[in-house]
């Protein structure tokens, strides 16, 4: 299972770094992509990470009221439900993508809506797209079981990662 | 036929010799069926001949498909009733009107009555194309082209008999911007209009500020305003009315007064709520017809019970309108009326 | 600008149903401008078909391409070899692209992917509203510079109706009277007198209802085709 996380640099990607550092264990399946600031978060981009094969996507930006660039995560809640309409038009369920805010000091959270996104996601199985073509070309760290069938059934508790996302391979 | 034996009459219509009689007049509102069912308009026809000087036949109102408003007015003629025809400028482009008007002339309807139209969104057609060749003001320039000076829209000369009609216009006092109203109705007069039904009116204070300034600018001499009154059937439809309808001031007071109407009356006994509201709304129209009579400029009521024909006749005699005058016939040239 | 939306996703599969090789054929004018059919739009619908075509299990080959200017063929041209091959050209142009790619390539199969919907502008971003029905023959020297033929739900020339209630069209109380916005213009003016006057019904030949249009200048003509 492959999820991709758009961090906000101000507050997602700094509490997946106090994630790591309190060593809390996430989901090996996030696959942390910073950007600088949720109001960055382009459409199309979305659109070609589902393409691509991931399973689901989250959004992490600030807390509303709290964004950096003052209103970048109130965009992003916008063009995250627009996303949700054109994967539902493409044929995807819609829960593959959400958004959730939070701030640089919340870890434990970061690290409970990774496991969240994570399960919500299995849930709704492997995305077809990767199912129809197999194994993507972009693969990401670890033996998380990309494109089997066994997280599909909801099973995410051991496949867990302890390193600091910010060492993680980053896919942009 | 041609205007000249008319004497100085626009179409010689019972309507128009009421008014001319100086009468204070009564028309009523016929809705034709969703249906080809001419016997619900001989019913129809049945409740409201006698009580009224004419009856303004619908033209697909509120932009439902109903039975043609010249086709029912045949039906009324026939029976005896006058017709007054409603035209719409949603449904038809100025020269569907133009046949139609010839159509109606030759079957020996006197009146029509020229308006804009609902659109067609309220309707069971939301997906139609709408006309508005015309809007209301110059369909009202074409009827009375058309019979004063015997030409069509275009221009052209009409070679045989041309369509002679009472020709009418709807004024809506309460409709925004209100001080502007006066004005617009001042353009129907001045394209000629020769009566005005308004639109229903429940808050008279309102309509007085309005005539006041119909007044000022000197309408009342020029056209027949005939002011619109609804009967309620209730609490619900008053509150409807107050806030739903666009263009419609309904005064709390009223709302209370049909709520008060039921009040002592089990809430079981529905069919004597419905009684007791009914026996309010026409007190509250006999009511307001007398305090309309009294406005300077208000020369009949125009009667607008929806698909409750039967309180025509309530409000006609409870006002003291019954019977309707019988004017005399087109006098001769030397009889020396003076109206105009 | 001309401004257009997206047809629903469901809709172009059902008009490329039968090609394998798609062009999605993006304008850089008015469409790029409300956003629904630029080079961002057009490669969110080539990769929205190509993921669609993928789950329904027959993937197809789609590509995008956007030029500066649909409606003029010398634009067209500098892509004309992508058009060619081709099964099919999505273009997410207005009305307009999709016709002058359909008269400057007659044998290739085009289809719409935008519905064109008005003339208007942007109010603010991301709100676009009618302004100009294209009549053909201008009064807005009479209303104000309110045009009461793309702005009125009943095109009258001598409004309002009685529909007019607190500023707002019987029809919707999000959508303005455009005769109560003529009457507050003029009277701010002191302008009324331009309304008393009955306007004349209206010379619809000039408008759609004349049949197609057709604007030619001699002056501007070349020589050689002028002589044709």
């Amino acid at each position: 299972m492959q999820i991709v996380a758009y961090s906000c640099h101000y507050c997602a990607y700094a509490a997946a770094d106090l994630a790591g550092v309190l060593r809390l264990s996430y989901p090996a399946a996030i696959r942390i992509v910073e950007v600088p600031c949720t109001g960055r978060l382009d459409v199309l981009e979305v659109l070609h990470a589902f393409e691509h094969g991931a399973d689901g996507v989250m959004v992490a930006g600030c807390l509303e009221g709290d964004c950096h660039f003052q209103a970048g995560n109130l965009n992003a809640r916008r063009r995250v439900a627009r996303v949700k309409e054109l994967i539902t038009a493409v044929g995807l369920e819609p829960e593959r993508i959400e958004m959730f805010n939070l701030s640089s000091a919340m870890g434990r959270q970061f690290a409970d809506y990774a496991v969240k996104m994570t399960q919500q996601t299995a849930s709704l199985g492997p995305s077809p797209l990767r199912a129809a073509s197999g194994r993507v070309s972009r693969t990401g760290a670890g033996g998380d079981g990309l494109g089997t069938r066994r997280e599909g059934s909801g099973d995410v508790g051991p496949s867990t990662q302890k390193t600091p996302a910010a060492h993680q391979e980053r896919q942009r | 036929m041609s205007g000249e034996h008319l004497n100085g009459y626009k179409a010689g219509s019972h309507l128009e010799r009421v008014l001319r009689a100086g009468h204070f007049a009564v028309t009523a509102e016929l809705g034709p069926p969703q249906a080809a069912d001419g016997d619900v308009i001989r019913k129809k026809a049945a409740l409201l001949k006698g009580y009224c000087d004419a009856a303004n036949i619908t033209d697909n109102q509120t932009a439902i498909v109903r039975m043609s408003s010249i086709g029912a007015g045949a039906i009324a003629l026939q029976e005896g009733l006058e017709p007054v025809i409603q035209m719409t400028c949603r449904d038809r482009n100025r020269l569907a009107m133009q046949s139609d008007l010839l159509g109606a002339s030759a079957l020996g309807m006197r009146n029509v009555l020229c308006l804009t139209g609902d659109h067609q969104s309220f309707g069971n057609h939301p997906t139609a194309k709408n006309v508005h060749d015309l809007d209301s003001v110059q369909l009202v320039q074409m009827v009375v082209g058309m019979r004063d000076k015997k030409a069509f829209q275009c221009g052209e000369e009409i070679k045989g008999a041309e369509p002679r009609f009472f020709v009418g216009a709807a004024a809506n006092p309460f409709g925004d911007p209100f001080e502007w109203r006066p004005y617009r109705l001042g353009k129907k007069v001045e394209a000629g209009a020769d009566f005005i039904q308004t639109q229903l009116i429940y808050n008279i204070e309102r309509f007085a500020e309005f005539m006041e300034n119909v007044r000022r600018l000197g309408l009342h001499q020029r056209v027949y305003l005939l002011a619109g009154i609804g009967p309620l059937k209730s609490p619900g439809m008053a509150k409807y009315m107050r806030d739903q309808v666009p263009g419609m001031d309904m005064p709390n007071e009223l709302v209370d007064r049909m709520t008060q109407a039921a009040e002592g009356i089990d809430k079981e006994d529905k069919k004597a709520r419905a009684a007791a509201w009914r026996d309010e709304g026409v007190r509250i129209a006999i009511e307001q017809i007398n305090q309309l009579r009294k406005i300077e400029g208000v020369a009949g009521v125009h009667i607008m019970a929806i698909e409750w024909e039967e309180a025509v006749k309530l409000l006609v005699e409870g006002a003291g309108l019954y019977p309707r005058p019988e004017p005399a016939s087109i006098p001769e040239a030397d009889a020396g009326l003076t109206h105009e | 600008m001309i401004v257009a939306e997206q047809k629903p996703l469901d809709e172009i599969k059902g008009l490329i149903a039968e090609a394998e090789k798609v062009l999605v054929l993006g304008c850089g004018t008015c469409v790029t401008v409300c956003f629904a059919g630029g080079e961002k739009e057009a490669g969110i619908l080539a990769t929205s078909l190509r993921m669609a075509s993928k789950i329904d299990g027959q993937p197809k080959d789609v590509t995008h391409t956007t030029v500066q200017r649909q409606c003029e063929w010398e634009y067209l041209d500098a892509v004309a070899d992508q058009i060619r091959e081709a099964d099919i050209v999505v273009s997410v142009g207005c009305g307009i692209g999709v016709q002058a790619v359909v008269e400057r390539f007659p044998e290739v199969w085009v289809v719409p992917g935008l519905n064109t919907s008005f003339m208007g502008l942007p109010t603010e971003q991301g709100v676009w509203e009618e302004r100009c029905a294209a009549c053909g023959s201008c009064i807005l020297g009479l209303t104000g510079g309110i045009c009461p033929i793309a702005r009125c739900a009943k095109q009258l020339l001598n409004g309002p109706c009685g529909g007019s209630q607190n500023g707002v069209c019987e029809i919707s109380k999000e959508l303005p009277c455009a005769w109560q916005l003529i009457y507050d213009r003029l009277k701010s003016q002191n302008r009324l007198h331009l309304i008393t006057q009955i306007q004349p019904p209206k010379d619809w030949s000039k408008s759609r209802d004349g049949g197609p249009r057709r604007i030619t200048r001699e002056d501007l003509r070349l020589a050689a085709e002028a002589s044709e």
